[in-house]
């Protein structure tokens, strides 16, 4: 049994690829162990190169099936690529169902294709607040692309939009009303629209009917306009697979615009802001709640304010401005 | 051992056999996430490099294999040597499904950590995981 991890040791070995430590540097800040910060101080210096590409959209669609056919893609072209796909963990047990993976088998002898499965644990965005930090530890590993999969996006802080460079929306057909609700939405999230099952009856109809929906939407002087692009990305004929060189070229094309535009430079310093603001959040919290408990300040809070001597509100502003606010 | 402040179990589940019926162990699945547990599904079909290579790069503490159509004295070695290859001894190896009781001490001569027989009540593994992982 291991007595202790080797940080650096386990960051030298990531470094130079080693998937067993990437691996088990993943778990370590998944487990959210105390060790993860240092594990992050050494990663963070090695990421930021990697083009980051969110899938996102509602059970089923296909994501992992396209995730799959643009793995062969991106192989093909040379590029080694990360995958992060994440599930629902139940708010009841804890637990989990990592079912992604089965339909990714295909590269399972690939040494340059990385697939890990995680739970969302108890984030209901899709993302955990690890994430971010997983993301970093597989580009540090080596990985140039990454795709991040998740369901639904665009409800949270912690979301993939914040991180993905150029993020695909999946829809398939008859999902009318969905796109109805979602219509603002749409711009906010996708930078490519994927119409995948495009085999299935009714494509046609809910094609029109997202064109029509976007040109209304598009007129508000967007520099970069989500194109619709048709998938089949299962058959039982390897022909009948459709729309994935479109959907290839859209990805480039769309790389392209955040390089010529520099929009890309905008959308590394959301990131950067998003992570600091996640981390100075939870380890404030962590800081005062400790703070507040040595002195026994804690209890004394909460209670005057079951017994509605206070508020929440009142109190956090007196904890902030007494230990935080300088003095003049 | 490492301490973990919110340490969860991960377990790979898959079916080894080509009979081609997977509601047993997808029940299984399910039981196991209902237990806490973070299940990574690799369904049929898998061979022992790709079961390998998915339980190195998920990190998983458990396999979980379930056997069905007859292939457990012919699979259980090529898995057991696999993760030897690949330095995986500290990954609890356990296997489920229908199959004669005096294979049992075979299997687990062979390197299965643990045997459950068709009938084995969920809590019975639950425990016996909870209580055995070597990491
Ligand atoms: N007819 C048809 N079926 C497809 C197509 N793409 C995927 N499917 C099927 O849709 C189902 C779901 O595919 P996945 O790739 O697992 O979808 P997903 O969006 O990743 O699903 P979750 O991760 O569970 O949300 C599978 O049964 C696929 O075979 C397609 O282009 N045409
Ligand atoms: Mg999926």
């Amino acid at each position: 049994m291991k007595k202790s991890i080797d940080i650096d040791d386990m960051v030298q070995r990531l470094l130079a690829g080693d998937r067993r430590a990437a691996a088990r540097l993943i778990t370590l800040v998944e487990d959210g162990m105390e060790k993860s910060h240092e594990v992050m101080k050494r990663v963070y210096p090695h990421t930021g190169q990697a083009m980051i590409l969110g899938i996102t959209g509602s059970g089923g669609v296909g994501k992992s099936t396209l995730t799959d056919q643009l793995i062969h893609k991106l192989r093909k072209q040379g590029k080694t690529v990360g995958v992060v796909v994440v599930d629902p963990s139940s708010p009841f047990s804890g637990g989990a169902f990592l079912g992604d993976r089965i339909r990714l088998q295909s590269h399972s002898q690939d040494d340059g294709v990385y697939v890990r499965s995680m739970a969302s644990r108890g984030y209901l965005g899709g993302l955990s607040r690890s994430t971010y930090d997983v993301i970093r530890i597989i580009e540090a590993m080596g990985m140039e692309v990454i795709i991040v999969e998740t369901l639904g996006a665009g409800q949270d802080e912690v979301d993939v939009i914040h991180i993905a460079h150029t993020c695909l929306l999946v829809l398939t057909p008859g999902m009318g009303d969905d796109i109805q609700a979602m219509k603002a939405g749409i711009m906010e999230i996708a930078d490519i629209i994927v119409l995948n099952k495009a085999d299935l009856q009714g494509a046609n109809t809910s094609l029109r009917h997202l064109q029509s929906t976007l040109s209304v939407a598009s007129l508000k002087g967007k520099e970069w306009i989500p194109p619709i692009i048709q998938t089949v990305s299962v058959a039982s004929k390897a022909e009948n697979i459709q729309g994935i060189d479109e959907l290839t070229a859209a990805i480039a094309r769309h790389h392209e615009y955040l390089q010529k535009t520099k929009v890309i430079d905008q959308i590394k310093f959301e990131r950067v802001e998003q992570e600091l603001g996640l981390i100075f959040k939870d380890e404030l919290q962590k800081l005062i709640f400790k703070g507040l408990k040595g002195t026994g300040k804690k209890k004394k809070y909460i209670n005057s304010i079951i017994e509605a001597r206070a508020d929440p509100y009142s109190v956090v502003e007196e904890v902030l401005n007494t230990y935080l606010v300088p003095r003049q | 051992m490492v301490k973990r402040t919110e340490q969860r179990i991960k377990v790979l589940v898959t079916k080894v056999g080509l009979d081609g019926h997977d509601r047993g162990i997808k029940v299984v699945a399910s039981m196991l996430k209902e237990a806490g547990m973070e299940v990574l599904y690799l369904g049929m079909y898998q061979t022992p490099e790709s079961i390998v290579r998915a339980a190195i790069d998920e990190d998983v503490d458990v396999i979980g294999l379930s056997y069905l159509s007859g292939e457990h004295l012919i699979f259980t070695p090529k898995i057991v040597e696999e993760m030897k290859k690949n330095g995986l001894e500290d990954i609890l190896l356990i296997a489920g499904g229908t199959f004669p009781a005096e294979d049992i001490p075979t299997m687990e001569k062979m390197g299965i950590d643990k045997v459950f027989r068709a009938g084995t009540l969920t809590d019975e593994f639950v425990q016996y995981i909870v209580g055995n992982l070597k990491r």
